[in-house]
């Protein structure tokens, strides 16, 4: 154990684009040095070094695909006195080079082989983004739904590529123009059918998470067909 | 590594708070719930907490049977993985030595797996549950622990990152070997010590 290398060590990851998905959402595009093998779904860390040695990290989840190539996305959300992601907002520019550690975490993962139903609210459409897109990539559409719940047209990332067979979007506050839905929070009317062998994927702020899987049980969704992950800064 | 990075000078340039294990930060009054499973409905009124595994007698406590053991107090931080530290909280419960005295572990057992009521599983030396180290805690800050945070009763291991202290705790099966439970299988750390940064499967 002594002499083996960390299974999971630091890597250089040079910032070769950003992009903005909404005002308060850019993506990071990061490119490796070798390429990094993750599965769709995972996360990366983040960390920060300011010259007298403080450090800080967080964690950001994955939105491209498992490619093979050397680069890979993170979409940051910008956290109301988020130190890590004020940075990586307002100060961060392509040909920056950022310490990054992963991919992270085997559960909230898809790899392919069984349906899967996606439930993301807000910023928690980003590891269910790379789902999605792994499933476009590699002709498995058929096999995935995702149902994305957003406040506001401007609050949705991806925007470009949601509409498709396989997703809905609902708002809950203000809809754009055409959408016949009420707007409102999440009901089971909004829930695709969810396959007795799909897993149920469910990301967003802890409310959102207990509000879904709630509703998902209630209606007789199995909890151990979903798995969770929990965004954003606090809870109660 | 890319050495420092450019433009960051760190938000906080204040004297660093000694009881921050390295890479962590204080959350403040915040209290982020985490975790990977939907939250269950479970009721006090058949509630239960066993001891079993390697044990002279497999024990079980109703919710009523484990609040009339000695009370234990934890007054302190908690560290979750995440990076987030918690300071000064008071929390209330059964000291895990308690339940332990109970059923009497055999002297092969050294490891502990903690199961939840959701099925969740976390491992940990038995070294690290015994000796005033960990409980099972229904209270915070005096208040009941809500189910968000793993309420009606969860255990409590605050010198080890937080996904050891499993919500929702159902049981402690001693063991004679160790055995990874549900983040130590998807890549964390078997033991997990904040202040080794033992934070990933490698570490």
């Amino acid at each position: 154990m002594a002499d083996a290398a960390p299974r999971n060590p630091w890597k250089t990851a040079t910032v070769v684009g950003i992009r903005p998905e909404t005002p308060r959402a850019k993506t990071l595009r990061l490119k490796f040095e070798q390429p990094v093998e993750h599965m769709a779904g995972q996360y990366f860390i983040v960390r920060l070094t300011a010259p007298d040695g403080y450090t800080a990290q967080r964690s950001y989840s994955c939105a491209s695909p498992p490619d093979g190539s050397n680069e890979l996305e993170l979409t940051i959300e910008l956290l109301d006195g988020g130190e890590v992601s004020t940075y990586l907002h307002n100060v961060v520019e392509a040909g920056d080079e950022l310490d990054v550690r992963g991919p992270i975490g085997l559960w909230f993962v898809w790899n392919g082989d069984h349906p899967a139903c996606m439930i993301g609210g807000g910023s928690g459409v980003v590891p269910l983004m790379a789902m999605l897109r792994y499933a476009r990539t590699t002709g498995k559409s058929d096999l995935v739904r995702l149902l994305v719940s957003v406040r506001s047209p401007a609050d949705l990332y991806y925007a470009d590529e949601l509409p498709g067979p396989e997703t809905t979007v609902i708002y809950t506050r203000q809809n754009p123009p055409g959408v016949n839905r009420a707007s409102g929070r999440l009901r089971m009317t909004d829930v695709p059918e969810v396959a007795d062998d799909a897993t149920v994927y469910v990301c967003g702020s802890p409310d959102f998470c207990d509000s879904v899987t709630d509703l998902l049980i209630g209606n007789g969704v199995l909890a151990e067909r979903i798995r969770v992950e929990r965004f954003g800064p606090t809870g109660d | 590594m890319a050495g420092f990075t450019r433009g960051f000078l760190g938000r906080n340039k204040g004297p660093r708070d000694p009881r921050l294990p390295p890479g962590q930060y204080d959350t403040g009054k915040s209290w982020p719930v985490l975790t990977a499973e939907a939250r269950p409905k479970l009721s006090t009124d058949n509630w239960t907490m066993k001891v079993n595994g390697l044990v002279e007698r497999a024990s079980s406590w109703t919710w009523e049977e484990a609040h009339a053991l000695p009370p234990s107090t934890y007054q302190g931080a908690i560290h979750c993985v995440t990076t987030w530290s918690k300071f000064d909280m008071t929390w209330n419960g059964v000291s895990v030595d308690t339940l332990l005295e109970a059923a009497g572990p055999l002297p092969s057992a050294s490891y502990v797996m903690a199961t939840s009521h959701t099925g969740y599983t976390t491992n940990l030396p038995l070294d690290d549950v015994t000796g005033g180290k960990a409980w099972v805690a229904w209270e915070v800050d005096g208040a009941p622990l809500s189910t968000s945070h793993g309420g009606p009763a969860r255990l409590l291991v605050p010198h080890l990152y937080f996904w050891k202290s499993a919500k929702w705790i159902a049981s402690l099966t001693l063991m004679d070997h160790d055995e990874p439970g549900f983040w130590e299988r998807n890549g964390y750390h078997d033991h997990g010590d904040p202040w080794r940064e033992e934070r990933y499967q490698g570490d």
